[in-house]
């Protein structure tokens, strides 16, 4: 005999959890609701009354001011959503490589945190100490201040060769363009697959029989070797834009401003500092039989340190990272108290200049969340490569 | 609909905490002045002859002064302000948003804010222009020698725009450091960071006198490549306190043309027959109560600080500590610009 | 019968002594060549560094507020700039003669958040005497009562601030990130995604872009007649940006309770509510102290950046004490090297209080 199902009762009663929780979310979306309606039509009351202009139209307008230092030329005639790409790629700027140096500084002293030197180990210690402790605009600013007291002026600056260090910052001697250039750059995109094609060869040939061939030197070197043959075969152009002394300031050439050069480094310690620390709890958190059986095995700490705690140590470092990455980039809103036009900055100007303060701010909103959301999932996709795959 | 307003505002309020909101009054600048009893004024952070405050917390200057005599106009004491420092940046959402009542802070008169923002210029206090300070040191003798040169200039001014565009009417291809601050725009300048510093010619004067260790290691440029006139703002959509706040700075400007002083304007007030002071002083016709005011309104403030030679002699004139000329900002018929309309 | 003369084997090696300073010394420093090496090059470096910047800090430096001392050439570091500018660096721009009220204050404020950090004042009245201390600092730094004069919150300034603004947001937040933490693992779907929404948008912006927002656009959301004062739109920024960040950390407590415990929750018949204050809250809050108190940490350091909209925390009084006066304004690094010590001072304290609180709550793991 088939099994009777007892007929289906109307939950229309309190006693029902799946009732309840429709009342629940109900009256939360209804709560919601009414409160961003509030806002809304506050703000937009407030902006009739004083007669404040709205609309995102202000965008196509002349900026009708100068950017003090770009990637590319900009002239205070072009429209304000250019000078705010302007602002997107000087954050972009600074943020990329003060993540790839701090990474780099953080390793090393997290790594300096398990050396066999106590005064290494002292010394890592006391570096991460001193930059946890201390606000990050705080060292900003001294960083700027010593910058700019310590530098000479530039009419005499320090020069070490073609290179000049003053208070108008780092000037540095850039090629000039020519095909030569262009030629390297055609070299370099052969260069990256026949590299990343040996690499990946080098690599199955590694597991498959345990030769260890070099797998990151030997690539490295077919991608510079291609872009140097590119280079030759364009005509091996050697013309430098060199920086010269002008009456009052360094003349030609690529410069680096220490406005640049004060965010750069206070980011890098500052974020090197925290990175250190996560990469000591990563390492920490492999056992320690495994730095044993590689001491077993003969390995030395060098290639203890690279094959065998840092792979497992990645698992536990990379969200972390993510973290510290993601505050870096959030830091460099920071730069506006010492004069470097990131996109913060310019959001200020073009808000003061047009009185447009909603759309200015959810502009620079907008750019920082889509910043998070690209690193986040970045870092989501190497964590998934890195991870584990476990039986 | 007013109901349900004021039930919002009470769910809001209790939800931000102990820190209560502060109380005020609806709409009407004037009656929110006078139930509060005072004129909350915006000025600058620091800025020495136009708006500073020494250690005390006591306010001084040009502004601050006109400020005083809108306060006494208004409500008999001038002592009745509160002073409200503002950045460069927050001195329009401030006014903007009920914040201050009036804006005092040698903020130029531009088409850009009397249109887009929500606000209206009263009257110019100072005729001012655009120039440049550079160190003795450097032996620039004119704006035109500073080609490729880095400049130090504040963010949000005035001040960025016009060189921008002398920078590219002349060729020169300035490059300027920018600064949230004037206190870092400043400060870059004296470590030597930027050849030049340029905002309002009254304001190098106030910054070479007071802030550079050695006044006479810096020198004022001649080239002047902007025209700033300053003078205080208020919101739009109050007509009232918008004429208050003109006729008040227009009697003072009125007061100096016809000899009225701080000095004399209690003998006057008794027993002149002169048919313009006495209208000035309320003393033949009441002025004021077209305004909404007393009928000394014009007397007190006159009290309070003098008229508009004598503000200007205290604290920007020849013989203050910045030491300006009364240039172009002497009365209409000594050759300058400041011309009163009639207080009738 | 043979004679054998008992030959006794040499003498073993004494075991090497793996004690002692020596000992130590030759384990750290000198293992082997590398370690040697190292020991050599950072040794020498410190040996030269150290002298100099002990030189510059303490010997040459100049102790008395004499601007005129502290600029002969050769001398050190100027900390006479700290003895004359002291009071406009910890108290701001409040009024001179009253600024022993500010002192008195923090003094309270800071005592309660040490005595609340140890053990012995874990008792019932411990969050009646915070109330209390709260209502004591607000009277005494805005006064209007009981004869103090008037002190608007634009005036506040300087140490009193920071702290003020450091402890209220932790107060405030917590509530709000528990609340936010238990939406975003609830299974109604509006709930978790707006919880969801308000963290990842919260935690994506910078927190000087939130601190923009809420000086300049709170006034345009408020009704036309209502006006906040600006403490309290820069007290409200800054504990939703808290709130966001120790809502993740209180989530990943949560996810870390063995699911079997909600599960024998239910079969007891708990509802939702009781489960989660009786059961899993006080195993998830017991894992997420450090977490909390680094997020105390960085946002005690974070309120720095309310200089940028004009509250005169410690690093912006630092700045206003020495911008309006060019005699003093070439030791600015003097300054800054002040407000880090007192910062260091106080995030180094709260970060050996995490370790000690992590430890305590790992004893129980500890076999």
């Amino acid at each position: 005999m088939k099994p009777q199902i007892p007929p289906k009762k109307n939950n229309w009663s309190w006693r029902s959890q799946a009732f309840r929780g429709l009342i629940y979310q109900l009256v939360a979306m209804v709560v919601i609701a009414g409160v961003v309606w509030f806002l809304a039509h506050n703000t937009l009351v407030n902006m009739r009354v004083r007669g404040i202009q709205s609309g995102f139209d202000f965008l196509s307008q002349a900026a009708g001011f100068d950017i003090g230092e770009s990637l590319y030329p900009f002239d205070s005639g072009e429209s304000y959503w250019r000078a705010f790409l302007v602002g997107v790629t000087n954050t972009l700027r600074v943020a990329v490589l003060g993540i790839i140096l701090a990474t780099i500084l953080g390793t090393l002293i997290g790594v300096g945190r398990f050396s066999r030197n106590a005064l290494v180990r002292g010394l890592c210690l006391s570096y991460v100490e001193f930059f946890r402790n201390i606000p990050v605009l705080l060292q900003l600013l001294m960083w700027y201040v010593i910058l700019t007291e310590v530098l000479p002026i530039s009419s005499e600056a320090w020069a070490v060769g073609p290179f000049f260090l003053s208070k108008g910052g780092l000037n540095f001697p850039i090629p000039v363009w020519s095909t030569g250039q262009l030629w390297a750059a055609y070299g370099l995109l052969p260069g990256l697959l026949l590299g990343w094609a040996y690499r990946r060869w080098a690599v199955r040939r590694f597991e498959a029989t345990g030769q260890p061939g070099s797998m990151v030197l030997l690539p490295a070197l077919i991608v510079l070797l291609a872009s140097v043959l590119g280079w030759a075969l364009g005509g091996a152009p050697t013309e430098f834009n060199r920086p010269v002394k002008g009456d009052f300031a360094i003349e030609n050439g690529g410069a680096l401003t220490p406005e640049f050069l004060a965010v750069l480094m206070g980011l890098t310690l500052y974020t090197a500092s925290f990175i250190a620390e996560v990469v000591r709890g990563g390492i920490a958190s492999v056992a320690r039989g495994q730095a044993e059986a590689a001491s077993a095995l003969g390995l030395n700490r060098n290639q203890e340190m690279r094959l065998v705690m840092l792979p497992q140590a990645l698992r536990v470092i990379i969200p972390p990272l993510t973290n510290q990455y993601l505050n870096l980039t959030k830091n460099s809103s920071l730069a506006v108290a010492i004069g470097y036009p990131d996109v913060v900055s310019i959001a200020n100007t073009a808000l003061n200049q047009t009185g447009r303060a909603v759309e200015c701010i959810s502009l620079v909103m907008l750019v920082y969340l889509i910043t998070s959301l690209g690193t986040s999932l970045l870092m989501n996709w190497y964590n998934s490569r890195a991870a584990i795959k476990e039986r | 609909m007013r109901i349900s307003n004021l039930k919002n505002v009470a769910i809001v309020a209790a939800v931000l905490g102990t820190l209560a909101a502060m109380p005020a009054h609806a709409g009407k600048t004037l009656d929110g002045i006078k139930a509060r009893g005072q004129v909350v004024c915006g000025v600058n952070t620091g800025l020495a002859g136009f708006g500073a405050a020494d250690s005390n917390g006591k306010w001084t200057g040009l502004d601050v002064d006109i400020c005083r005599a809108v306060a006494a106009s208004t409500l008999g004491d001038a002592e009745k302000v509160k002073y409200v420092p503002l950045n460069a940046q927050q001195r329009f959402t401030a006014l903007q948003s009920g914040e201050v009542d009036i804006l005092s802070r040698n903020t130029t008169f531009t088409l850009t804010r009397d249109a887009s923002l929500g606000l209206n210029a009263t009257v110019t206090t100072y005729y001012d222009g655009q120039g440049f300070m550079v160190p003795v040191k450097s032996k620039i003798k004119s704006a035109k020698q500073l080609k490729g040169q880095t400049v130090c200039v504040q963010s949000g001014t005035t001040t960025e725009k016009n060189l921008t565009d002398y920078s590219k009417a002349n060729g020169l291809n300035i490059k300027p450091v920018v600064f949230e601050k004037l206190e870092a725009a400043e400060n870059a300048y004296f470590t030597g960071r930027c050849i030049a510093y340029t905002t309002d010619a009254s304001g190098l004067a106030s910054t070479r006198n007071k802030v550079a260790k050695v006044p006479a290691d810096h020198i004022i440029l001649p080239e002047l490549i902007s025209k700033e006139p300053l003078g205080p703002m208020v919101r739009r959509g109050d007509d009232e306190w918008f004429a208050i706040v003109k006729w008040t700075i227009y009697g003072l400007i009125e007061a100096e043309e016809y000899g009225i002083t701080q000095a004399n304007v209690d003998k006057l007030k008794t027993e002149s027959k002169d048919p313009v002071a006495t209208r000035i002083l309320g003393t033949s016709e009441d002025t004021g109560k077209l305004l909404g005011l007393s009928k000394d309104w014009m007397a007190n403030a006159i009290k309070a600080t003098g008229n508009y030679g004598e503000i200007f002699e205290r604290n920007v004139g020849p013989k203050s500590a910045l030491g300006l000329p009364r240039g172009v900002n002497n009365q209409w018929n000594k050759g300058g610009l400041m011309y009163a309309y009639p207080v009738r | 019968m043979q004679t054998n003369t008992f030959q006794p084997i040499p003498p073993r090696p004494a075991p090497v002594n793996t004690e002692g300073p020596v000992a130590w010394v030759k384990a750290n420093l000198l293992a082997d060549w590398k370690t040697s090496l190292a020991t050599l090059v950072v040794g020498g470096l410190l040996l030269w560094l150290v002298p100099q910047v002990l030189n510059w800090a303490i010997v040459k430096a100049v102790w008395v507020p004499d601007y005129e001392a502290c600029r002969v050439d050769g001398v050190g570091a100027c900390w006479g700039v700290i003895a004359e500018k002291y009071r406009i660096i910890i108290f701001g721009r409040f009024p001179f003669e009253e600024q022993w009220r500010p002192l008195v204050a923090t003094t309270l404020l800071t005592g309660l958040l040490v005595a609340s950090c140890m053990r012995m004042f874990w008792r019932v009245w411990l969050p009646l005497l915070w109330i209390v201390v709260f209502a004591i600092f607000f009277v005494l730094m805005y006064g209007n009562t009981m004869g103090l004069s008037q002190v608007d919150t634009d005036r506040w300034g300087g140490l009193p601030l920071t702290i003020l603004l450091a402890s209220v947001s932790l107060v405030l937040s917590f509530p709000i990130a528990l609340l936010v933490a238990l939406g975003r693992r609830s299974s109604l779907p509006a709930i978790r995604s707006f919880c969801t929404i308000y963290v990842e948008l919260i935690r994506g912006v910078p927190l000087i872009s939130v601190l923009f927002m809420a000086s300049f656009m709170f006034p345009l959301f408020m009704p036309p007649d209502v006006k906040i004062d600006v403490l309290l739109r820069v007290l409200v920024g800054i504990t939703l940006f808290a709130a966001a960040y120790s809502a993740e950390v209180i989530r990943g407590g949560l996810q870390a309770v063995p699911k079997g415990q909600v599960e024998a929750a239910a079969t007891l018949g708990l509802s939702y509510w009781q489960t989660q204050r009786k059961i899993v809250l006080p195993q998830a809050l017991a894992m997420v102290v450090p977490g909390i108190m680094n997020n105390f940490i960085s946002t005690f350091k974070d309120t720095s950046l309310v200089t940028i909209v004009s509250l005169y925390e410690l690093t912006g009084a630092m700045s206003l004490a020495l911008n309006s006066d060019a005699n003093w304004r070439p030791f600015t690094i003097e300054g800054y090297i002040f407000i880090a010590l007192i910062y260091f001072v106080f995030c180094f304290s709260m970060s050996r209080y995490s370790h000690w609180v992590e430890k305590q709550v790992n004893k129980s793991k500890l076999r």
